[in-house]
């Protein structure tokens, strides 16, 4: 879930972002549906510079019983403390472990790996996927697949991997792209970016190692509501909760 | 009151927020005698065991903790430091279970994050669960199997998904994050 002046929004290829609703009554209502797990990002925060909305994340978390992934604006192990404290089970990095990769040490040293998600946005640019921070609005210059492997070895627990060029579309996510990421990596990789479908999730864990997948638009258009996915896949054995 | 026991670990705000969410009140405490009179004890947890032995060392809770007869709940970590012995940081732990925990084999993704079925033996913190049930893990060591497994889960190899020994139970997986299975199981813990 996209959060933006404390409401979830949703855009397409990172851009034209909407309003999609009161993020906690998105939560509770995701979490009942069998979510399982919730990804909150303040995608303002590192623009704007200012902090993760705690009390929000403190609302949610005192309602939620599923995992809590909060990211947007981590700058330091107080922040990411804040956060976990706030009730947060991971924090996500995604610019700031770009500028100082040392960040995911300090935070994974101080919490644990288990906690460290780092967000990757990669764009398919000039035959690379190459890495974008500030939201999607500034390219890192760096190839994702090595930007990946030096976050793992920095003390990444998870890799969440968004492909802006997928992001909002709803034509599917980025199979080989994710494949080949998730193929080298020795953390769990969750893809983004681009279901439209529940065959777009058949088809992203039949043909790649990604461990989960994540969908923000299907869900808050109610395009396919959760349980409906949940039983599409296990109708085609593919093991789901 | 239900006990949830400080010692720098993570997590403790979220298994106070499902306490809550139960309608049990609960205190985050590392003080002996509030430890003592409550009802029942949580040791929850994420984090390193070796920094939680020493943690749990500095504030006497190791000597304590074996010495309880309420019934005890240790979760995730808190599963792992009432074994014998933990290869993480090399660490010698409580001892009420004769387990050994060991690193998972690091050619498979580590750590073992996400649901997991747990098969469950006749077990009253499973009471009115099926078997097996989805939970929520998120570790990098495990529990080997030993008489006192009351539930296991298979990753990579199969593991104590629980253990029960007396008063004494632990869940490696998070009932806190595990949904309604997950409060089920609290309730019966909460409820024994």
């Amino acid at each position: 879930m996209d959060i933006q002046g404390g409401r979830a929004v949703k855009g397409v290829n990172f851009v034209g972002i909407r309003d999609a609703g009161d993020p906690l009554e998105l939560a509770l209502k995701y979490a009942n549906e069998g979510a399982d797990e919730l990804v909150f990002l303040d995608i303002s925060a590192t623009i704007e510079e200012r902090k993760t909305l705690v009390p929000l994340v403190e609302r949610i978390a005192a309602e939620i019983d599923i995992p809590f992934t909060v990211g947007g604006g981590i700058k330091s192990v107080e922040d990411a403390r804040r956060l976990l404290q706030a009730g947060a089970d991971k924090v996500s990095l995604n610019s700031s472990a770009v500028l100082r990769p040392q960040l995911i040490t300090e935070i994974a040293t101080e919490f644990g790996s288990q906690c460290v998600v780092v967000a990757v946005d990669a764009a398919f640019q000039n035959d690379e996927w190459v890495v974008f921070v500030k939201g999607g609005r500034e390219s890192t210059g760096l190839v994702a697949k090595s930007w990946i492997a030096e976050a793992i070895a920095h003390g990444a627990g998870e890799i969440l991997l968004t492909s802006i060029s997928n992001d909002g579309t709803k034509n599917g996510f980025a199979l080989d792209f994710t494949d080949e990421v998730s193929r080298e990596s020795s953390v769990p990789v969750i893809a983004s970016g681009g279901a439209g479908s529940e065959e777009h999730f058949e088809a992203l864990f039949n043909n790649t190692r990604a461990s989960a997948g994540l969908a923000a638009s299907i869900f808050h258009d109610g395009l396919i509501p959760i349980p409906q996915l949940k039983k599409y896949l296990k109708d085609v054995n593919i093991q789901v909760r | 009151m239900i006990a949830i026991i400080d010692y720098n670990a993570g997590n403790v705000r979220s298994v106070q927020n499902a306490l809550t969410r139960l309608g049990y009140p609960s205190a985050i405490t590392k003080n002996e005698t509030e430890i003592r009179a409550a009802e029942k004890v949580i040791l929850p947890g994420v984090g390193e065991a070796g920094s939680a032995m020493r943690n749990l060392r500095n504030s006497g809770l190791d000597e304590v903790i074996p010495t309880l007869t309420q019934p005890f709940l240790g979760i995730c970590l808190g599963l792992q430091v009432l074994c014998e012995y933990s290869e993480e940081g090399d660490t010698p732990c409580l001892g009420i279970f004769s387990n050994q925990v060991r690193k998972f084999e690091a050619n498979e993704i580590v750590p073992h994050m996400g649901w997991n079925e747990v098969r469950a033996k006749e077990d009253e913190l499973f009471r009115g669960l099926n078997s097996p049930s989805d939970f929520y893990f998120v570790h990098s060591y495990y529990a080997e199997l030993s008489a006192d497994t009351s539930a296991t889960c298979n990753y990579i190899l199969p593991f104590s998904a629980a253990l029960n020994k007396g008063n004494f139970y632990a869940t490696q997986f998070h009932p806190e994050k595990s949904s309604t299975q997950g409060t089920q199981l609290l309730l019966n813990f909460l409820r024994l």
